[in-house]
């Protein structure tokens, strides 16, 4: 097989920016993804078969048969769990990984979560860190993302977040019923509604067309194609350039390396199972904060012989994702109008200066509720089957508000992914197995938002309200996964260094989640693909046309 | 309280709920089980009426179908040798309990009890925490009101009773777009 100049294992999020920014520069680049290429053809509107439901599956990858993963539960017993239960941390696997059936929200991290431990200090038991990045250095990589992907939204009125050059390139979704509802409430209570910035075409852009606020968008795959994410917007410009070949349904092995501990290449499992060899100047780990972090503690060698990027046992760490708090409101009159996505409206004045919380979160309306996501959440006091909870279905479901969101956590070192000594994939390999929780100060905060989004529902008419600020006793990671390939200065504390590049191999790379430090109080998809621009930039910078040096 | 779509979509299921009934009422009555497919996949006959008797006390009927009559056996019938595989047993031995607790209390089969005696049955799995219970609960639900391309929710009956257009309309223009509603 044809030496390239760079192997990006997984076409997510990053991967998909990766591979475009390496082929427009010149670079060959093979771009491998284990999932499948699926397309708008491929919406099946199946409310129990999607990423957000998976009661019969994830329809977006992985199958649960072949691979499985072990979580260890609170008292040390290991459980054998799959793709389609909660306890694995499923994100996607396919062509634009998460982006491609994700609800979209594209929002920016705030200058103070990457200074999340010079502004608050570490609660105690956290490994809570400052990013060796700030706001600033990442603010022109945000805009590329934003229009390069297409973010529709309005950030005019937001009041919170860092400066930026230009506004969005699209227009926000017109307003849908709860987004009239809330709109007036939360200014009532002095706060400072804004449009939620979405990947998803309002009107025409990049060749395709808006959305046409159908009820299956977060968990889908979009049926008009309206909705962005790498596997329509830049893995398709990088295929244009004739530079990049894209591989579907391979699974890398490891990262090989040389006898002076660079890489040389990768292994993999092609789409027949055949393992395949492919070698490159550059190696490139964007499968997605979980799976990077098997992938380079799989890759083991001589030199290297707990992993890549692990000689101080580092890899796995700080697992995180986002604890969601949050309430639901009920309402004596129809606030439901079948118009999707359904989030609209957010407020960002709760992610940072509340005294005495290390932090906060944004708060938004959710998507829509599928029926199906309706039948464990009638008011209280509602029998749980039955005539009077068909009655209840019927009764509420059109009456129902959901408001909450992200909080943004408090990592910890215990919180982890490592190999299990058991138990393999169908490929023979070694699956993750996961142990911790979520830090208890992340709870504390998630309380004090249930509060205040029950306040915000009340003040919208809400004649009765429920709290969502449950202790889980399972670490949160699922589709926001982060933090496992820290990035930071000091070696013995991180895995890579601030353009994500390992410490210690100066041609292997990791780019995704996986490097955050901290996940901020918001949807990360967008800062995952700014960090992707910023590093390519970075590698582009330093490529010298024959072989890569730092 | 009812607004005019739910007065709408009433009308518009009750012929369906007529048919529908008139269907399962057929397949309950002589137990013959057959679903669509023409026998059940993993179900016995028997099985099959105890099971249609726990689900239609979980949904049952009023003006809108019952959980059987919606085609929800056939939904967990079908997943029960597909992605429910790994429950068959407790599907097996939980009919069968609930089966004796029906014989024990009522002195009958559960299909032949009479509706309070189906409810009181079912009621006192709730009550012993039996967790067969939990998992024919959630498997109900997610016949009636997921996606009808399983078997279950036959004809989007649960979609048309919550007022849920079906199939959806394409390109709405539900809002005046002169009007600046951000102000």
């Amino acid at each position: 097989m044809k030496r390239v100049n760079a192997v990006v294992a997984g076409a997510g999020a990053a991967g998909g920016v990766v591979a475009k920014e390496l082929s427009t520069a010149g670079l060959s680049v093979v771009l491998l993804e284990r999932g499948k290429w699926y397309t708008a053809y491929d919406c099946r509107k199946d409310d129990l078969r999607n990423q957000a439901v998976s009661v019969l599956g994830c329809a977006f990858g992985p199958e649960d048969e072949g691979h499985p993963r072990v979580w260890v539960d609170e008292h040390g017993a290991p459980h054998t769990v799959f793709p389609s239960e909660s306890q694995y941390q499923n994100d996607a696997a396919c062509v634009g990984g998460g982006t491609l059936s994700w609800g979209a929200q594209a929002w920016r991290f705030m200058p103070q979560d990457f200074k999340m431990r010079s502004t608050y200090g570490a609660p105690p038991g956290s490994s809570l860190e400052d990013w060796p990045l700030s706001y600033d250095d990442l603010e022109p990589f945000y805009e590329k993302a934003e229009y390069e992907i297409g973010v529709s939204g309005d950030y005019s009125d937001d009041l919170f977040h860092g400066p930026r050059r230009r506004g969005l390139p699209m227009p926000p979704l017109p307003p849908n019923h709860e987004f009239e509802i809330l709109l007036p409430a939360a200014k009532r209570l002095g706060l400072h509604p804004l449009n939620i910035p979405m990947a998803r075409n309002s009107v025409p852009y990049n060749g395709r067309g808006p959305c046409m606020r159908c009820r299956w968008c977060s968990g889908f795959v979009c049926e008009t194609d309206a909705k962005n994410g790498t596997h329509n917007t830049v893995i398709p410009v990088a295929l244009r350039t004739g530079n990049c070949e894209l591989r579907t349904e391979c699974t890398v092995k490891e990262v090989l390396i040389d006898d002076h501990g660079r890489a040389r290449g990768v292994a993999y499992f092609d789409a027949k199972g055949r393992l395949q060899e492919q070698l490159c100047d550059i190696v490139v780990v964007s499968g997605g904060a979980t799976e990077s972090a098997r992938l380079l503690l799989n890759s083991k060698s001589r030199l290297f012989p707990n992993g890549l990027g692990n000689r101080y046992d580092q890899v796995g760490r700080n697992l995180q994702g986002h604890h969601y708090a949050g309430a639901t409101g009920y309402f004596d009159f129809e606030t439901y109008d079948d118009v999707g996505p359904g989030a609209s409206i957010a407020i960002c004045d709760y992610n940072h200066g509340t005294p005495g919380l290390c932090g906060g979160g944004m708060l938004d309306n959710e998507f829509i509720r599928l029926p199906i996501q309706m039948v464990d959440r009638l008011p209280p006091g509602t029998p749980r089957w039955g005539l009077g909870h068909k009655q209840g279905m019927r009764d509420w479901h059109k009456r129902t508000v959901g408001i909450h969101g992200p909080v943004q956590q408090i990592p910890m070192a215990d919180a982890r992914v490592t190999l299990d000594p058991v138990v393999r994939d169908k490929w023979g390999m070694a699956v993750l197995r996961i142990s911790g929780n979520v830090h208890p100060h992340t709870f504390e905060i998630g309380e004090v938002q249930a509060r205040r989004a029950a306040a915000w529902l009340k003040e919208a008419g809400a004649i009765c309200t429920t709290l969502l600020a449950e202790r889980p006793t399972l670490v949160s990671a699922n589709q926001h996964q982060a933090g496992t390939c820290r990035m930071g200065n000091d070696p013995q504390s991180s895995v890579v260094n601030r353009y994500c590049q390992l410490h210690d191999i100066d041609n292997v790379f990791v780019i995704d989640a996986g490097v955050h430090v901290t996940n901020g109080g918001f949807n990360p998809a967008l800062t995952v693909m700014a960090v992707a621009y910023y590093a390519s930039a970075s590698l582009v910078r330093n490529w010298k046309g024959t072989g890569f040096r730092s | 309280m009812k607004s005019e779509s739910d007065k709408r979509a009433e009308r518009l299921t009750r012929r369906q709920f007529v048919a529908a009934s008139a269907l399962g009422g057929v397949a309950v009555a002589v137990g013959c089980g057959t679903s669509a497919r023409g026998s059940w996949e993993f179900l016995t006959d028997g099985q099959a009426r105890t099971l249609a008797a726990i689900c239609d006390q979980i949904v049952p009927a009023d003006r809108f179908p019952s959980a059987s009559q919606a085609g929800v056996l056939t939904f967990i019938d079908r997943q029960l040798v597909r992605h429910f595989r790994g429950h068959q047993d407790a599907y097996r031995d939980g009919l069968e309990q609930s089966n004796a607790m029906s014989r024990k209390r009522f002195g009958r089969a559960l299909a032949d009890a009479s509706q309070e005696q189906q409810f009181a049955v079912v009621g006192a799995l709730e009550q012993e925490a039996n967790p067969f219970f939990e998992l024919v609960r959630t498997h109900t639900l997610e016949g009636y009101y997921g996606s009808p391309r399983h078997g279950g929710n036959r004809d989007a009956v649960s979609w048309r009773m919550l007022g849920l257009d079906e199939p959806p309309l394409r390109g709405r223009a539900q809002y005046d777009l002169t009007k600046d509603s951000h102000s």
